[in-house]
């Protein structure tokens, strides 16, 4: 019964929003520019049913799946580092803390520039709209790893590499998939624009 | 053994704190000493000091005639909170995390670990995470861990202080239960009158901080197991409690100079 009612209530949701689109599309703009739900729809049944849309979902899919991969391998070292060692951290903030406030999508122009239209330039546009975020959450994680965890295992005749591995990376781990999770948002939305204007 | 042990904090503003100064202390192998203080006397300071967390800024900390360099597995902490549990871990496997960082073979450690996990009362809770159990089984993991570890020393930071009255009594009796079958030597640190004449055979009160140091040491002679409402457990109880609510006032008053006498 309460299934019913959550799943009624998304259904609810759902059918409004097209209602919505479908009144303001048919009834309030009348242009070639706004177009229905209904045509949408049925085109983009179409475009299923030749194939191009889903190569190009593949292709889409692919460059963020390599782009995230990458940036995620690249940023959880980083960010472990700069977590576990406060030098490390200092050397390395200046970069975090410049570039994390400079949005991927600002940067599709240099990344052109650099690397000219290509795979290159978007594969190094998802890298950068992972990387900044994986490496903040994963230094955060560490940081925040309570005290009695690290000493208890000293008492306990861990060595420092050890409790590196056995503790302050499992306790790591949760910041880290947060982490990720905020990065494939970024580099959807950085997929989406970088495709737009065609690089 | 602590002689003349002293600790300074400085803190941002430039001006020092010192938490212990001049601090003697002579541990008996085997003995349960519990260390008594109203909050902020600098008892968590001697134990993070004994336990190598920290260092001291002037004096001799020796144990067996060897010098406290840092943490060791030779001194086992249990600390107050939870936290300091490992959650991904299960309940066995928290146990058996000092022997493995040892290197000691999994069927061995699995075996001391299911013994001491036994010895705490948690037999059959082995496969459950920390945070499936209660604040009680939480603090017996924490001492099934270091017992484990087979400790010369079991240093207790008031292990028993975030557990409701009653879980705490039985705490009590199992921990010295506990002490009398392993012959463990403990130090044992609270604010709690009751639970130190519960659980000691020596007891010492610290001066209300800063600049701490002992106050008076206290045998407890009492045997067998220990009866709140025995008269000697009384008398035990009105001494101390007499020694500890003059540092009490000592200590209201420095935070409060002008406050009611």
């Amino acid at each position: 019964m309460r299934r019913l009612r959550e799943y009624g209530s998304y259904a609810i949701g759902f059918a409004s929003l097209f209602l919505l689109w479908h009144v303001a599309a048919v009834y309030l703009v009348q242009s070639a520019l706004f177009p229905p739900p209904g045509s949408v729809i049925a085109r983009a049944v179409a475009l299923f049913r030749d194939g191009t849309l889903v190569a190009n979902v593949a292709i889409s899919l692919q460059r963020i799946l390599t782009g995230f991969v990458c940036g995620s391998l690249l940023g959880i070292p980083i960010g472990l580092a700069m977590g576990s060692f406060a030098p490390i951290r200092r050397i390395l903030d200046p970069y975090t803390e410049f570039l994390r406030f400079i949005p991927a999508v600002a940067m599709i122009t240099v990344a052109v520039i650099w690397f000219g239209i290509g795979e290159t330039s978007k594969l190094f546009l998802i890298i950068y709209a992972t990387v900044f975020v994986v490496v903040l959450n994963t230094a955060a994680g560490v940081a925040s790893i309570a005290r009695n965890k690290i000493r208890a295992a000293q008492a306990l005749g861990a060595t420092r590499f050890q409790i590196f591995c056995h503790v302050a990376l499992p306790a790591t781990v949760p910041y880290i998939l947060t982490g990720m999770r905020l990065a494939m948002t970024n580099s959807f939305v950085t997929i989406v624009a970088a495709e737009l204007v065609r690089i | 053994m602590l002689r003349g042990v002293e600790k300074t904090f400085s803190s941002r503003q430039g001006a020092d704190y010192v938490a212990v100064r001049g601090f003697y202390l002579e541990l008996a192998r085997g003995e349960f000493f519990c260390l008594l203080g109203t909050s902020g006397c600098g008892k968590t300071t001697i134990l993070n000091m004994i336990a190598g967390f920290e260092k001291p800024t002037a004096g001799v900390m020796e144990l067996e005639g060897k010098p406290i360099a840092g943490p060791g597995r030779d001194r086992s902490v249990v600390f107050q909170g939870d936290d300091s549990l490992y959650d991904w871990l299960t309940a066995l496997e928290n146990v058996e995390f000092g022997l493995r960082m040892r290197g000691v073979p999994k069927t061995t450690r699995r075996e001391q670990a299911h013994h001491y996990l036994d010895l705490v009362g948690l037999t059959g809770q082995e496969a459950k995470h920390p945070s499936e159990l209660s604040g009680g089984m939480k603090q017996r993991i924490q001492i099934a861990r270091v017992l484990a570890n087979e400790p010369k020393m079991l240093l207790m930071d008031e292990p028993f202080a975030a557990l409701d009255a009653q879980t705490r009594a039985v705490m009590q009796e199992e921990l010295r239960k506990i002490w009398q079958a392993t012959g463990t030597s403990v130090l044992f640190i609270t604010h709690d009158i009751d639970e130190a004449i519960s659980l000691a055979t020596r007891l010492g009160v610290m001066y209300a901080g800063p600049a701490s140091r002992l106050k008076e040491v206290v045998d407890v002679e009492l045997e067998g197991a220990r009866n709140r409402t025995d008269d000697r457990f009384l008398g035990y109880y009105r001494r101390v409690y007499g020694m500890i609510r003059e540092e009490v006032e000592v200590a209201r008053r420095r935070e409060r100079p002008d406050g009611p006498r």
